[in-house]
């Protein structure tokens, strides 16, 4: 049942999105997103669709795979699917009981799920193509200039390697505390509400214990080897782009101007 | 109680790119009252085996019968079955969350639809029987020693009287004498309830002593499954296994190499006396 969350999960493959720099993939993502609020017509997203097309297929990642992540936010599409459909005020299409679903509310309503959806494999292909390390290392990169208003990259970004790096740990110890639980007889499947948040007592207490117990530990383990912060730091493996790099923010930057440019013409 | 397990094979992540097979057509029957241990290198597919005996993890292929019963039929009792195949998992401590000892032994037993009465006798017994004194019932299971905490765990999953004990691995990060002291304490209960109890383990030493019958696995398939000492004349193969065998069989194959005329055929020291002194 976790295992089904793919969402900001890593998937090794040999492909050119994979080898690519992690500043070029957030640039690409963030651009991609931006791209997706401006487009209002169905041309740009035909556009969107031809350009995550390509990075899918590149990316060597099985559809199926990102298909799979949208699950986690299904009940928030239908939301906003139901309210825009049928909360628009507009031209009239079709009418029954005290609901009415209007012209203008169909159309937001399917540009908004595209938009949610796009969103959301857009940015899972990052996470999909680009390791947690990598991810954190571009992101201190591409921010270092904010080192200059004294804001602590370094740390932040460690800090959410921390992070993300505990992500898979913790799902892996609640999984396996859920199943020593069940051993003792606890029943997560209740489909009596109030049982079943009791029920999450047995696996919350010891996951955060665990929790507690495991950040300790990475504590002392950091401090034992004299971590001190970003601070006169080397890394092993600094970032460096490549001719491919170059070229992909070419055809990002080319994705970006034609999208305006559908917007403007269309 | 007698459970059989079937051509199993699992495989995690089945049908994406990180596809990894734990279990390879395993075939095992345990029987009624029986000592066994389970041995087999790290990732050698044992935890997952074991987790397959109470129902926690479905096989890919084959199956389990439990008394005759696939357990995977349609509305078989999993809840029940797991209360009679105890499981105690790697690290049970990690898995204590009440405020005291005697209220998280008694979860078990809660679970299982008990009378208050029967719950409370039940954890008492399970605790008197791992050897936890009175007074650190109402004491919180988080201020308990190492071994403790581990004796508190095991005793939660006793308190639901299973039929057939599943320990996964229960002396690992044990000092010597709470291992000993674990060990016995399995046997005399063993001795006590008449239950079967499955041993895991990666080391040979404390299977030897305890265990009616061996089970060597390695790369998710058995091995070897026969009386420890029928295992332990399997000394090469093992060795390349990465397992070995108990340091005295060890000891005794060093002299015979040395041109001591003993038998290698020995798996206790009490053994290695009577064959030393009487050559």
């Amino acid at each position: 049942m976790l295992k089904d969350i793919t969402l900001g999960q890593y998937y090794p493959q040999e492909s050119v999105i994979h080898r690519l720099d992690p500043r070029v993939k957030l640039f690409g993502t963030f651009l991609f997103i931006i791209s997706l609020f401006i487009n209002d017509n169905f041309i740009g997203y035909i556009a969107s669709v031809l350009f995550l097309t390509t990075v899918i297929i590149l990316s060597k990642v099985p559809f199926s795979f990102m298909v799979r992540g949208m699950k986690a936010i299904v009940l928030l599409l239908l939301f906003s699917v139901v309210l825009n459909l049928f909360m628009t005020e507009g031209e009239v299409l079709v009418s029954f009981w005290k609901l009415t679903i209007t012209k203008e509310g169909l159309y937001t309503a399917i540009f908004m799920a595209l938009r949610l959806s796009f969103l959301i494999i857009g940015s899972s292909i990052m996470t999909l193509t680009t390791t947690p390390n990598h991810l954190t290392d571009g992101l201190e990169k591409s921010l270092g200039f904010l080192k200059v208003i004294r804001v602590p990259v370094h740390e932040i970004s460690m800090m959410m390697s921390i992070a993300l790096r505990f992500i898979p740990i913790l799902m892996e110890e609640t999984d396996k505390i859920m199943r020593a639980q069940m051993a003792r007889g606890a029943d997560f499947e209740s489909k009596n509400l109030i049982k079943r948040i009791k029920s999450l007592i047995p696996l919350l207490v010891p996951l955060f214990v665990s929790a507690f117990r495991r950040a300790n530990d990475l504590a002392m383990a950091m401090e034992a080897r004299c971590y001190k912060g970003g601070e006169g730091r080397t890394k092993m493996k600094p970032l460096k782009y490549q001719g491919i790099d170059r070229v992909s923010y070419l055809i990002i930057l080319l994705y970006f101007a034609s999208i305006i440019a559908i917007r403007v013409i269309v | 109680m007698s459970i059989i397990v079937n051509h199993v094979t699992y495989r995690y992540n089945a049908g994406t790119a990180m596809e990894n097979t734990a279990l390879n057509d395993v075939n095992i029957k345990i029987n009624d009252s029986e000592f066994i241990g389970l041995i087999g290198h790290t990732g050698s597919g044992k935890s997952t085996l074991v987790q397959h005996l109470n129902g926690l993890i479905k096989p890919t292929e084959g199956g389990i019968y439990v008394d005759g019963a696939d357990i995977w039929d349609e509305g078989y009792d999993l809840k029940k079955l797991r209360g009679e195949v105890g499981l105690v998992f790697q690290y049970p401590e990690h898995q204590l969350f009440e405020t005291d000892v005697f209220t998280d032994v008694c979860f078990g037993p809660k679970n299982l639809g008990l009378s208050e009465k029967e719950i409370q006798l039940r954890a008492y017994e399970a605790l008197k029987m791992v050897g936890i004194e009175d007074d650190y019932f109402y004491q919180s299971p988080f201020d308990l020693s190492g071994g403790q905490k581990r004796r508190v765990a095991i005793a939660g999953v006793l308190a639901m009287k299973p039929k057939v004990l599943v320990l996964d691995e229960p002396t690992a990060g044990l000092d010597p004498k709470g291992r000993d002291e674990l060990l016995d304490k399995l046997s005399s209960i063993r001795k006590e309830t008449g239950c079967t109890i499955v041993l895991v383990s990666h080391s040979m030493e404390d299977v030897a002593n305890y265990a009616d019958r061996i089970v060597v696995m390695d790369k998710g398939t058995v091995v070897y499954d026969d009386t420890p000492r029928n295992v332990f004349k399997h000394y090469k193969e093992l060795k390349e296994m990465g397992l070995g065998v108990p340091q005295i069989t060890e000891t005794m194959y060093a002299l015979k190499e040395a041109g001591f005329n003993v038998s290698t055929d020995i798996i206790t020291i009490e053994e290695a006396v009577k064959e030393i002194l009487g050559c």
